[in-house]
């Protein structure tokens, strides 16, 4: 195995996790900002659980709520863009791999990746 | 309480634990469910959604600069993440069958926990006997160390990946890294050098939260206007301790920020035994 290869590797996806998480905090920055501006006074009760409501819970309504300046969107789609950047890591490493002809390792981040898409689209 | 004293008390707050949490090595989502839970009364469903999205951050955010070291294995990691991540699933659908009780005391153990392994860094424990499964899976690679690159090999794998699906569980109920049990299953049970371990770890934290946060989306665990304040806090804190790494004297601060920790994790086990969480 070619360790040099995975050190390269490993500092290109350095860079892109950081420039995902930048864009990801200025998105939830800029929802929050909206958020507070937009509020009126009091802080919500979060002493009870009563979940949030449902247009967060899925991707589809997230964008939904973008459309109309929804400040609790934005920060949902910023915290989707930062669930995204590890997906995105082993998005990358699967092609690596597969660059590198390491079929085990494509077999193993395919693996990775199967589980994040079960746990993000067809959570119970 | 208003919203703009709670939410920028909240932001400051988080600001501080990630601070401490980069500055001593712990991590800052480890306090951030019980200051959440305790001082501030949020729910502790709400306060482990927030936790975990902090983490995610924390971990992308820090990688560039881990990574620059040379130290991360990615075939390690990616193999250990089969087992994190599954046990993320696990324990994010646990978070759901078991009571809030329950999880506080938990979370207080591996408080305690985490605690007391920052203070006992033994050295590796090298058997010397890289075993077949390893060197097949490729768990093996080379560091830079004083006198030029040092080999290592894998050790005890099964035992390895049994901690990690543990590490996952702990992170998908609870909403935190558990940075210290992975260290803890590639340190200790598979005998990989310490440095390797802690880099490794910090990148495989990110892939794990990533599988717990959609089902935390789901149960609508993540609350945006709580989650938005303790992600950007946690993430500035913690970029920022980060840097300030080489100019302070880390060995007081982190006995400080243990003590916070022990008596945080006394409070969750005495909260939670007691149904005040």
């Amino acid at each position: 195995m070619s360790s040099d290869v995975d050190q390269k590797m490993d500092i290109a996806i350095g860079h892109m996790l950081r420039v995902g998480v930048t864009i990801a905090a200025c998105v939830v920055f800029v929802g929050w900002i909206f958020y507070l501006v937009g509020a009126h006074g009091i802080a919500p009760d979060y002493r009870q659980f009563h979940g949030t409501p449902i247009y967060l819970a899925h991707p589809s309504a997230i964008f939904h709520g973008i459309g109309s300046l929804d400040s609790r969107s934005i920060i949902g789609l910023g915290i989707l863009l930062l669930i995204a950047t590890p997906v995105a890591r082993v998005i990358f490493c699967i092609v690596s791999f597969a660059f590198q002809k390491d079929r085990l390792y494509v077999l193993v981040s395919t693996t990775v990746l199967a589980i994040l898409v079960y746990c993000l689209f067809f959570r119970t | 309480m208003g919203l703009i004293p709670f939410t920028l008390l909240v932001a400051l707050t988080s600001l501080i634990a990630g601070l401490l949490g980069a500055l001593t090595g712990l991590g800052g989502g480890v306090v951030i469910v019980p200051v959440l839970a305790l001082l501030f009364h949020v729910d502790i469903r709400y306060a482990i959604g927030a936790s975990l999205v902090s983490v995610i951050a924390t971990s992308s955010g820090a990688a560039a600069a881990y990574v620059r070291e040379g130290f991360s294995n990615v075939r390690i990691g990616m193999f250990l993440e089969v087992a994190t991540t599954l046990g993320a699933l696990v324990g994010a659908y646990l978070t759901a069958k078991v009571s809030t009780h329950a999880i506080a005391i938990v979370f207080g153990v591996v408080l305690l926990y985490s605690a007391w392994s920052s203070f006992s860094e033994k050295p590796s424990r090298r058997s010397r006997k890289p075993s077949q499964l390893a060197i097949k899976l490729k768990l093996n690679g080379d560091y830079p160390a004083a006198e030029g690159p040092a080999d290592y090999v894998a050790e005890r794998v099964p035992a390895g990946f049994g901690i990690m699906v543990l590490a996952g569980i702990l992170s998908g109920l609870l909403g935190i890294g558990s940075g210290a049990v992975k260290v803890l299953a590639m340190d200790q049970a598979m005998g990989l050098p310490f440095k390797v371990s802690t880099t490794t770890s910090n990148f495989m934290i990110g892939v794990t939260a990533a599988a717990s946060a959609g089902v935390y989306l789901a149960r609508g665990y993540i609350a945006p206007g709580l989650a938005a304040p303790v992600m950007l806090g946690v993430l500035l804190g913690s970029l920022a301790g980060s840097r300030m790494l080489v100019k302070i004297r880390v060995s007081v601060l982190r006995l400080a920020f243990a003590v916070i920790i022990v008596a945080l994790g006394i409070e969750m086990i005495f909260s939670g035994a007691t149904g005040r969480l």
